[in-house]
This record gives C-alpha cells, sequence and structure tokens, in this order.
C-alpha cells in the first residue's frame, strides 16, 4: 500500500512536470511571446527591451528552470494582465468552480442512477426507450447551446432565474444543469448497461431463492456490483469538468470560476496566468485519477493496490 | 476471476470508458482474426440489419443528408453565405424581401441568410472532422501497429504516452495551442488530432498483439517477408472494419470539439460559417432574434446524434457478442 503511493506519487509528479514543460515549450518556442503581450503598435526596441527584461532571450532551459525553481517555492510569478500573483489569482476562482462541478455531478448522479435502474429491470419497455432516448440526447447536445436555450426558456421568457453572475442558487441552477446533461446522459447509458448485466448472474438467483425481497436484491446485490463502472465514470466526468471542460458554460454565464479565468488568461496572452492555470489544472487531475483508483479498490475487493 | 495483486495496471481503472472500449475491441479483433470472410459476409448481413434497424436507419439517413449537404452547400444553397444586407438584418424565418427572395430560417445580424449559412457549416464540420480523422487515424494506427508488432520495449513507451494522455482530458492544452499557433480550419484539424490519435493507437495494437501469434504470419516472416510487409499486407487489413466504430466515434468528438473552439472564439473564424460561430455571434441577439442560436444548435445536436447512432450500430453488427446480446431469442443471426 505505502510502496503504491510513493509510485503513484512519483508518477504524479512526473506528469505534472511533463504539462508543465509542455505548456511552457508551446507557449514561448511556438509564436514569439513578446510579440503577443504587447500591443500591435509596440517598436522593435520596446520589444526587445520586453524580451530582456522577461528573460525570453535566455535558453529556453534556463528559462523553464527559472519557472520551476520559483514554481517549488509557490511563486508562479505576476499575472502580465492583473499584474498580481498568479497562482492566487487561479486559488481565489477555485470555490466557484468547484461549487458549480460538484452541483453538476450531483444532478447527474441523482437523475441518473434511478433512472437507469428502472430502464434495465424492464429493457424494452417504454420507460427503457424513453430512457436510452434522452440519455443519447444529453450527449449530445451541445453544452453551451443548452446553456443558452435555458437562458431563453428560464432567464428570458419565464424570469425565474438568472442569466448570470454567482452568489445564489438562482445564478447556480442553469450552468448546472447545461453541465450536467451530457455526464447525466452517459453515467445513465452506464448504469443501465451494467445493471443489466448484473441481474443475469447467478448470484442474483441465490439471492431470491434465499427469499431477500425484490428491492433488496436490487439496490444491495446488484447495484453493489455493477457501481464499479458507475463510480468510475462519474469520478471521469467530474476529473473532466474540472480540467477544463467547464471553461464553455463558465464562459456563457459569465460564471467566475477558474474555466472562465483561463479563457480569459488565454485571449490576453497572458502566460504567466496560462501555466498556474494549467499547473492547477494537472494536479487536480493527477489528484483525482489517484481518488478513482482508491474507490475502485474500495468497491472491488478482488483488487488490491501494490 | 481472480487478480493477481499487481494487475491493477493503471489502464484498467482509469475509466469506465477505457475498460468497456478494451474489452469490446479484444472481442472484435478475435472474430475478425479467426474468420478471415467475415467481412464479406458482414457486409450483407449489415445492410439487411439496416433496414430493420429503424433508429441506425435514421441516423444513417442523418449522416447522409448532413455529408451531401456539406458537398453540394455551393449548389443547395439559397443565397449567398457571406453576403450580407444590413437593411434585412434579424428578420425571422419564413421572411419575404422586397424582390420576393425567401429566407425560410430567417437572416442574422448581418442580415445574411441562417439557411445558406448552415449548410457551409456542415462543410466545416464534415472538413474538420474528416481531417482530423485521416491525421489521427494514420498516426495512431502506424503507432498501434508498431506497439502490438515489435512489443517490448517500443510497446511500453508508446502505451504509456497513450494511458498518461488518455488520463489527461485535453481541452485545455488543445486552447492553449491553438492560441498559439493561431486559429484556423486546418489547426484545429491539428490540435483536436493530438488529442485523438490514442483510440486508434489502442485498438490497432490490440488487433496487433492477436495477429502476430498467428501461424499466417509466421510462414510470411520464413519466406522472407519484411516487417513493413507484414505489418501492412498481411496485419492492415484486419484493422478496416473495427476501426469503422472508433471512426465514427471520434467524428461525434470532433464535431462537438470543433463547435465548442469556434464557439470560444479559437477555432473557424468569421466570415466563414461554422455552427458553433454562428451560435457565439447570435448569442448576443438571444433576446431578440432566438432563431440565430437556435438552429446551428439543433444542426451539432442532430448531427451528433445521427453519427453516434450509427456508432452504435456498428458497434452491434460488428462485435459479435453484443450481436448475440441483441438479437431477439430464435432469430439467430451465428
Amino acid at each position: 500500500m505505502i510502496a503504491y503511493f510513493i509510485r503513484r506519487l512519483l508518477q504524479s509528479i512526473l506528469v505534472i512536470i511533463g504539462v508543465s514543460v509542455i505548456v511552457f515549450v508551446i507557449t514561448r518556442a511556438i509564436g514569439d511571446p513578446a510579440r503577443m503581450m504587447l500591443p500591435l503598435e509596440a517598436s522593435a526596441e520596446e520589444v526587445e527591451a520586453f524580451r530582456d527584461r522577461m528573460g525570453f532571450n535566455d535558453p529556453l532551459w534556463v528559462q523553464f528552470w527559472d519557472w520551476a525553481k520559483n514554481a517549488v517555492k509557490g511563486d508562479f510569478g505576476d499575472s502580465l494582465w492583473q499584474r498580481t500573483d498568479a497562482m492566487h489569482l487561479v486559488l481565489e476562482r477555485m470555490p466557484a468552480t468547484l461549487l458549480l462541478c460538484s452541483t453538476a455531478i450531483v444532478l447527474a448522479v441523482v437523475a441518473s442512477v434511478p433512472l437507469g435502474i428502472l430502464a434495465a429491470l424492464k429493457p424494452r419497455s417504454w420507460l427503457d426507450k424513453a430512457t436510452t432516448s434522452f440519455s443519447l440526447i444529453g450527449v449530445c447536445i451541445p453544452d453551451f447551446w443548452l446553456g443558452l436555450m435555458l437562458i431563453l426558456v428560464f432567464a428570458v421568457t419565464l424570469r425565474v432565474v438568472f442569466t448570470s453572475g454567482y452568489g445564489t442558487w438562482r445564478h447556480l441552477v442553469l450552468p448546472a444543469i447545461a453541465l450536467a446533461a451530457r455526464p447525466w446522459g452517459r453515467i445513465t447509458q452506464i448504469v443501465r448497461t451494467s445493471m443489466m448485466d448484473e441481474m443475469h448472474r447467478t448470484y442474483m438467483v441465490t439471492a431470491r431463492a434465499k427469499g431477500l425481497a425484490e428491492h433488496n436484491v436490487i439496490l444491495s446485490h446488484a447495484l453493489k456490483n455493477a457501481s464499479i463502472p458507475i463510480v468510475t465514470l462519474a469520478a471521469w466526468e467530474l476529473t473532466r469538468m474540472l480540467a477544463g471542460y467547464t471553461i464553455v458554460v463558465e464562459t456563457v454565464f459569465a460564471w467566475p470560476g477558474f474555466g472562465q479565468l483561463a479563457m480569459q488568461a488565454i485571449e490576453r496572452r497572458d502566460l504567466t496566468l496560462i501555466q498556474a492555470d494549467v499547473f492547477v489544472v494537472a494536479i487536480i487531475v493527477v489528484v483525482m485519477n489517484i481518488f478513482i483508483d482508491l474507490i475502485y479498490a474500495m468497491l472491488d475487493p478482488r483488487v488490491r493496490l501494490a | 476471476m481472480v487478480l493477481e495483486p499487481k494487475s491493477v495496471r493503471r489502464e484498467d481503472n482509469q475509466m469506465a470508458e477505457t475498460a468497456e472500449k478494451r474489452y469490446i475491441l479484444d472481442a472484435q479483433a478475435a472474430a475478425y482474426v479467426e474468420d478471415p470472410l467475415w467481412r464479406w459476409r458482414g457486409l450483407m448481413r449489415m445492410a439487411r440489419d439496416l433496414l430493420r434497424d429503424k433508429v441506425a436507419l435514421t441516423g444513417s439517413v442523418i449522416v447522409l443528408v448532413v455529408l451531401m449537404s456539406a458537398v453540394f452547400a455551393s449548389f443547395i444553397s439559397p443565397h449567398d453565405p457571406a453576403a450580407g444586407n444590413i437593411g434585412q438584418r434579424l428578420q425571422p424565418p419564413g421572411f419575404v424581401n422586397e424582390e420576393g427572395e425567401r429566407y425560410i430560417l430567417g437572416t442574422d445580424q448581418q442580415g445574411r441568410d441562417i439557411l445558406s449559412r448552415l449548410f457551409h457549416g456542415a462543410r466545416v464540420s464534415m472538413a474538420v472532422g474528416i481531417g482530423v480523422i485521416a491525421v489521427a487515424g494514420t498516426v495512431g494506427t502506424i503507432l498501434g501497429l508498431v506497439s502490438g508488432y515489435y512489443a517490448g520495449r517500443v510497446d511500453d513507451i508508446i502505451m504509456r504516452v497513450v494511458d498518461t494522455q488518455t488520463a489527461f482530458p485535453g481541452l485545455l492544452l488543445a486552447l492553449v495551442i491553438i492560441t498559439m499557433i493561431g486559429p484556423s480550419a486546418r489547426n484545429i484539424i491539428i490540435v483536436l488530432s493530438i488529442n485523438g490519435w490514442m483510440v486508434f493507437a489502442r485498438i490497432t495494437r490490440g488487433i496487433m498483439l492477436t495477429i502476430r501469434e498467428k501461424d499466417y504470419i509466421d510462414a510470411a516472416k520464413l519466406v522472407g517477408v519484411s516487417d513493413s510487409g507484414i505489418i501492412f499486407r498481411h496485419a492492415f487489413p484486419n484493422l478496416v472494419s473495427p476501426t469503422l466504430t472508433i471512426i465514427t466515434l471520434e467524428l461525434a468528438r470532433v464535431i462537438l470539439a470543433e463547435a465548442s473552439l469556434s464557439f470560444l472564439g479559437l477555432g473557424i473564424q468569421p466570415p466563414q460559417a461554422s455552427w458553433g460561430l454562428m451560435i457565439a455571434d447570435g448569442r448576443n441577439y438571444i433576446t431578440i432574434a432566438w432563431w440565430l442560436v437556435t438552429f446551428p444548435g439543433i444542426c451539432i445536436g442532430v448531427t451528433v446524434f445521427g453519427v453516434m447512432t450509427v456508432a452504435n450500430w456498428l458497434r452491434t453488427v460488428t462485435d459479435p457478442e453484443q450481436r448475440v446480446r441483441a438479437a431477439p431469442a430464435g432469430t439467430g443471426s451465428g
């Protein structure tokens, strides 16, 4: 177990370094960062002076070494756009994104699991067909468009919730639904198929033969065994959201999370801020992946982490 | 089934999606390798199945219509997609101007015909989709073939890269890269290919691993066929059909991704028409002109729906295990 954690930790550090290097190389080697960050009318001398000041004239590995040395100390440099500590800016936006993503994933799971189970219990029934169709629609609709449609119906026409901003549940509900649609569709599908698989296992016959009540058989036998792919998928969908797929929805709803911040940083060519944002995303992904492994081992006693 | 303690490999528990895909891929690989004639028999059966399966039929019709609109966009568009007329901007669907020209789906903020722009948007979606499949498919397939054929160290390295990249959702990196190399259709293809080659590598490797144990490969080696000859002449044909499902799934992913990138302003640039871009442009007018945003979104959703349905259907007809499960008792299609 301890050996497992040490190995995973080393792997994770490698991934984080790898991603940082990739972003570093992409942002500095392709294109000219000085030209990108300065206004178009900047003179050649100004560009040169700026390059010197930012250290863009040093060899790439020297630049990366300088960046990494400071990053280890927690100093990711100042955002060129906001002129304050870049990491602080990113962390400031974390709560909003965490709130949005966790609400979305909870919505998705709560709405999908019962539906998927009911559909699996009666294959080919109208409920099964409706569930299958709707879950497919959920997967197919682009989230940003769903967001706009929700705005059109609920905020513009019915005026029950707010179109953008942050603060109350009335701000949260639309972006959370828009973000939840795809995970909802995919989780519903996997609940349905994995429940169907479990329903035909012989242990189900045994459980029924023992005289267990039907809801007991389904919930504590079939669902428990079907839960492995379900939980893994839900955790993966959460990772996916946190790793940047909220950007589009946050942009639509002007949600002040770090997805929106990433977009602003990209639009303003703010290299330090982009680098800090990607660094945080890399850490989130790595932590989530370890977390997924842990849940997996917890749910399936045959799996031992080694 | 008891798993060995050390057998918790990264890729197996990363996500249900991967596990599910691998399982399907392995089954497919086995079926194809066992029966080389399967492909020919399969084609006939596929055609028969398609006519019986209403959902799959709808899906293929949708895909066909979108493909046709993309190819013939210039001929079937009632108006010039780029020519605006401020005098008739934001007109609702069904609008007829003074010269008697009809705008079935209305006009946008510059007075351009929405229907014509949708046709041309289909062209962009399909072009980007096919481009990504060509690039990512080629690179992924070659790496997968190499990985599966040589196995050992090469395989370890390639698969480690595949795993790491699969475990890392790539949208943010894609956005960063595209900002640096500049948004354009070509660059979208590059960026989305970087994000998508892994699936091709993985399926190809799986099939290759099964094939390399076959007697006819040993025979080919004995008579002195070169490595590349074996890979391309003997192994490659086995890949065509199973890769089809992956191709369609990738197409769905790419259509959505292109729409998202264009919506964020980092994809197709104006005055070109793209569904995602049309939604971004129409966003500011959503309170006064709903049709600007609504129609392109429906196009994206319906197209992805069609492609996904075709992918699902391909999976059922090409995977023997799935076919047994899907076939109603008694009709036995074996």
